[in-house]
């Protein structure tokens, strides 16, 4: 046997404590395993609250650490990102087990454990909302890493909802954050046997790199949203949804229109209507001038991303009138060589007029060629036949349809799952075809009885392998002499359940906040 | 099979064991092979150790707390690799950057009261460090510990420990060094009395004796009559500091500010020997009054300070204080739950936080468990001074799957040697 000698590895500096992190996640996810409902729910309602409350404070922050998106809109998504997240899957159980007496089946929820969440500069702390709510939801631990341009606003975020979340009893360590990510860091973190999975939401590298990994990822592909206004189309209705959706946030939402494509027939009409509503259509020249602000030398560029409508005419030197809120650019071929054929995330709306709804679903099936395949589309149309052509036609997996994109493929404005994550599916590259939601965070251990008839399911009513912490997780370690005075005795630290009244008190609230909230997006 | 590291070679174990005894240690190497613990470690990593035969041990020995973060950690490894092409031993005449660096960075980490810091190469160096600095600050010669305490076995600090040390070289001195016993406050105000004793030197923990714990008020109290008479608090850490009790220095929990710190073993890192003194200012005069008073070559070895300082700030990361609290939570649990099924033989569990003694009811109880553990794949090593203790150390860092294998592990060596000590015919006295 001959020895060699290797020299240690040198890892970029902060690579060596954000592994560590994944460490402490472990232990912390471990733990937080074996709560039980009650408790998970507390934990992720007082972690809500701090979201909540904090919802307006990191709106204005995140726009003037990013320069993207509008602060009031920014509020929106921050609550929708909490309370409307907590209030979608309040009545669902990700944790108790689940009998199905027919099949004989038990299932028992089995978290993923250490989720390593990646989140994006354009809707920067809604996504750090959505993705701790959801790990925590789910007894997930989870390690946030923000986008560069968002750091600040970010990690401050998920402090605050780590240290709600230990308040409420959830073990230490189950939300923590990387305050200086970098290439190497990310990388490092995403390889590392010790993430479960990956949340990957952001750019294509970022989502190939979580792909790539080596570890279970979730990531999702961009989007590049057709609209289609057919003929039966309500269009004054289509009008209003079409320019608040496209000016929402300033268009950083993926699921934001990209090209609009209008029956001739109607196209004037609609497009009247818009103009009341503060869409601005660009004549040629304007077009062309603004298609080189965006897209100098045909590549788009990102510092146009979440700017407002003003701005970037500013920027392309035309003059626009007051309360223009989105720019409408005209062009006749959608193809790759046309770049406002390709995703924009800002307010500017690709306009393309066609003869027939048919020629139409052509056109939207080529922009899916161009980019966002498997994303979303949406349709403005009173024609079930046509819609069904659409949505079979064109390569997405959500057609939001008489509604906003932003907020109608999220699920904010639909029925859908409300998400900050949009599945692309198998044709945009991605593990996840619905808008991601806590179910995609948790597998069930399935206890299966033979089919063999004299094989009777007994009772598994009542039995829950899960119980709420005894105190403080991990118990700060106390000599052993010093018997069960130490801080390991009664839960102390504890939030003592709320008395009745202020229970009504906050049913109240919450009930307030939703109405407002579905009174914002419905408009 | 023959051993090839490069500058040296062997053909066998054997070999290595037979030239150990030949020209290293015939009784240190003999006792090991009779004691059925025949280790010769080889490769190490992570909380590994390995026989030359390729025998993997988990170790909650860790030397005392010198591979508090594991084997060949790779940050340390790196720190001081990367340093050793700027840096070397340094001299110990001139003030030094990496020196300062890391006393700047005890001192700013360290209970309050404490300003200035000397070093050593060893813990024992640095413990008769922190005993002439007491004698040269009160102007008396008298130092009391505990019976049967262990501080090292250099000149003063061997004097300070149980004589089976200092007797065999004639280094006991008992008109110098005094002796109470652990936990008896009496005697403790007995010994300071007299107002001629220069300090009260005591393992936070004392760890050689089996990790007996204070009991609550007892240091406190040491230390209130230490100020009442006097007497300097020297608070040796060596194996109680850097996180092993869940907070930085295992004195801080009880609240005390000593006079002097003294630690050592772990701030090594296992990678490259170093000790500090962390004094009071008004400890500290000597430092001022004739800086070059303790003198020291290798005290303070400028690549043993850089393991230090990447050791310090490793001990220092919220996440690893938080492991901490969670190994300790974690293996407390899981022994408990194993004392629960054998309470006649398993009879104790000194706790805090990874700091631990497992007591058995045979007197020599820890060494028929020490070896099932090696027979099982963990090192685990008795208590010198009350072989009825076992040490047991799990790393700061250890993760979750390798605790739960380590009391697996625990739990088969406990069995069996409980098995091996009833078939010897031995039974437990019920009142003891």
């Amino acid at each position: 046997m001959t020895v060699e000698y290797d020299l240690p590895p040198i890892e970029a500096p902060g690579v060596p404590r954000a592994r560590q992190m994944l460490e402490r996640a472990r232990w912390a996810a471990q733990a937080f395993a074996t709560y039980d409902r009650d408790s998970v729910l507390r934990i992720v309602e007082a972690v809500t609250r701090a979201a909540e409350d904090n919802a307006e404070r990191y709106a204005e922050w995140a726009v003037r650490e990013t320069g993207f998106g509008v602060v009031a809109d920014k509020a929106v998504k921050n609550k929708l990102c909490s309370r409307g997240i907590l209030e979608t899957y309040r009545e669902h159980d990700y944790v108790s087990p689940r009998i199905d007496g027919d099949r004989k089946i038990v299932e028992v929820p089995r978290p993923a454990g250490v989720v390593f969440a990646l989140t994006p500069s354009t809707n920067p702390v809604s996504t750090v909302y959505f993705k701790v709510i959801l790990a925590l939801m789910t007894r997930n631990a989870v390690v946030v890493s923000p986008h560069p341009a968002a750091k600040q606003c970010c990690s401050d975020a998920a402090r605050v909802l780590a240290e709600a979340a230990v308040a409420a009893g959830a073990p230490d360590g189950v939300v923590q954050w990387v305050e200086e990510p970098s290439v190497p860091l990310i990388d490092a973190l995403m390889t590392d046997s010790r993430t479960d999975v990956i949340l990957a939401t952001g750019g294509v590298a970022v989502v190939r790199a979580a792909y790539s990994s080596g570890n279970p990822a979730i990531g999702v592909g961009p989007g590049n949203v057709p609209v289609l206004v057919d003929a039966t189309a309500d269009l004054a209705r289509a009008a209003k949804k079409l320019v608040d959706s496209k000016a929402f946030d300033n268009s950083v939402l993926c699921t934001n229109e990209s090209v609009l494509v209008v029956e001739d027939a109607v196209a004037d009409r609609l497009l009247r209507e818009m103009s009341r509503h503060g869409a601005h259509l660009l004549g040629p020249e304007e077009r062309d001038k603004v298609r080189d602000a965006v897209f100098p030398g045909g590549r788009f560029d990102t510092s146009v991303v979440g700017r407002d409508a003003a701005t970037i005419a500013d920027r392309a030197g035309i003059r626009i009138p007051p309360r223009t809120r989105v720019l409408v650019a005209p062009f006749d071929l959608a193809v790759k060589e046309e770049p406002l054929a390709h995703e924009k995330l800002c307010p500017v709306l690709g306009l393309t007029r066609v003869p027939t709804a048919r020629r139409g679903i052509r056109t939207a099936e080529a922009l899916l060629r161009i980019g966002g395949a498997g994303h979303s589309a949406v349709i403005h149309s009173n024609d079930p036949r046509t819609v069904m052509e659409y949505a079979a036609a064109v390569d997405v997996l959500r057609v939001t349809v008489n509604e906003g994109g932003s907020t109608g493929s999220a699920g904010f404005s639909t029925n859908l799952a409300p998400s900050m994550t949009i599945g692309t599916g198998f044709v945009g590259r991605s593990s996840l075809s619905e808008n991601l939601q806590p179910q995609h965070l948790v597998n069930l251990t399935r206890i299966a009885y033979s089919t063999d008839p004299s094989e009777v399911l007994p009772s598994y009513a009542g039995l829950v392998p899960w119980a709420a912490p005894t105190g403080p997780v991990p118990a700060y370690p106390v000599a052993s002499n010093l018997g069960d005075a130490g801080p390991t005795g009664p839960a102390a630290t504890r939030p003592s359940s709320s008395s009745d009244s202020t229970a009504e008190v906050r049913e109240e609230l919450r009930r307030l906040i939703i109405e407002e909230l579905t009174a914002i997006i419905k408009g | 099979m023959s051993f090839d590291y490069g500058e040296f070679s062997f053909d066998s174990k054997e070999q290595v064991l037979e030239k150990s005894r030949e020209f290293w240690n015939p009784g240190k190497t003999d006792f090991w092979v009779e004691s059925g613990v025949p280790l010769v470690i080889d490769r190490r990593e992570d909380y590994f150790i390995y026989d030359m035969s390729g025998k993997r041990l988990l170790d909650v020995h860790l030397n005392g707390g010198t591979y508090n973060l594991g084997h060949r950690n790779p940050e340390v490894a790196s720190a001081v690799a990367s340093a050793m092409s700027h840096f070397d031993v340094g001299n110990h005449h001139f003030p030094a950057l990496t020196r300062t660096a890391l006393a700047e960075a005890l001192i700013s980490t360290a209970p309050a009261g404490l300003t200035k810091v000397a070093y050593g190469s060893g813990g024992g160096e640095a413990i008769d460090i922190a005993l002439k600095t007491a004698r040269h600050t009160t102007q008396r010669r008298k130092i009391v510990s505990v019976v049967k305490a262990y501080h090292g076995h250099t000149g003063l600090a061997v004097a300070t420990g149980d004589e089976r040390f200092s007797k065999l070289f004639l280094s006991d001195r008992p008109d110098e060094f005094v002796h109470v016993p652990f936990n008896d406050l009496t005697a403790m105000e007995e010994a300071l009395r007299g107002r001629d004793v220069a300090a009260v030197i005591m393992e936070t923990i004392p760890a050689t004796y089996g990790f007996p714990l204070p009991e609550p008020g007892y240091l406190e109290t040491v230390k209130r009559l230490c100020e009442q008479h006097g007497t300097l608090y020297i608070a040796d850490e060596v194996q109680t500091g850097l996180m092993r009790t869940g907070e930085l220095w295992g004195i801080t929990k009880h609240g005390i500010s000593p006079d002097i710190l003294v630690a050592g073993k772990g701030l090594s890192g296992g990678m490259y020997p170093i000790s500090a003194v962390l004094m009071s200012e008004q400890a500290a005069g000597w430092l001022t009054e004739d800086g070059f008073g303790h003198i020291s070559t290798f005290g303070g070895a400028e690549l043993g300070c850089i393991a230090a300082l990447k050791t310090l700030e490793i001990c220092n990361r919220p996440e690893t204080r938080s492991m901490v609290h969670y190994i300790s939570d974690r293996v407390g649990r899981g022994l408990r739950e194993i004392q629960a099924d054998y309470p006649d033989w398993f009879v104790g569990i000194r706790q805090n936080g990874v700091v631990m003694g497992l007591e058995f009811a045979h007197p020599q109880g820890a060494k028929y468990v020490m070896r099932h553990l090696y027979a099982n794949g963990v090192w685990a090593i008795f208590s010198t001074l009350d072989p009825r203790v076992l040490q047991y150390k799990p790393g700061i860092l250890l993760k979750p799957e390798l605790c739960e294998e380590l009391l697996d592990r625990t739990e088969v060596a406990i069995r069996k040697s409980w098995a091996e000590v009833r078939e010897s015919g031995w039974r437990a006295e019920k009142a003891s």
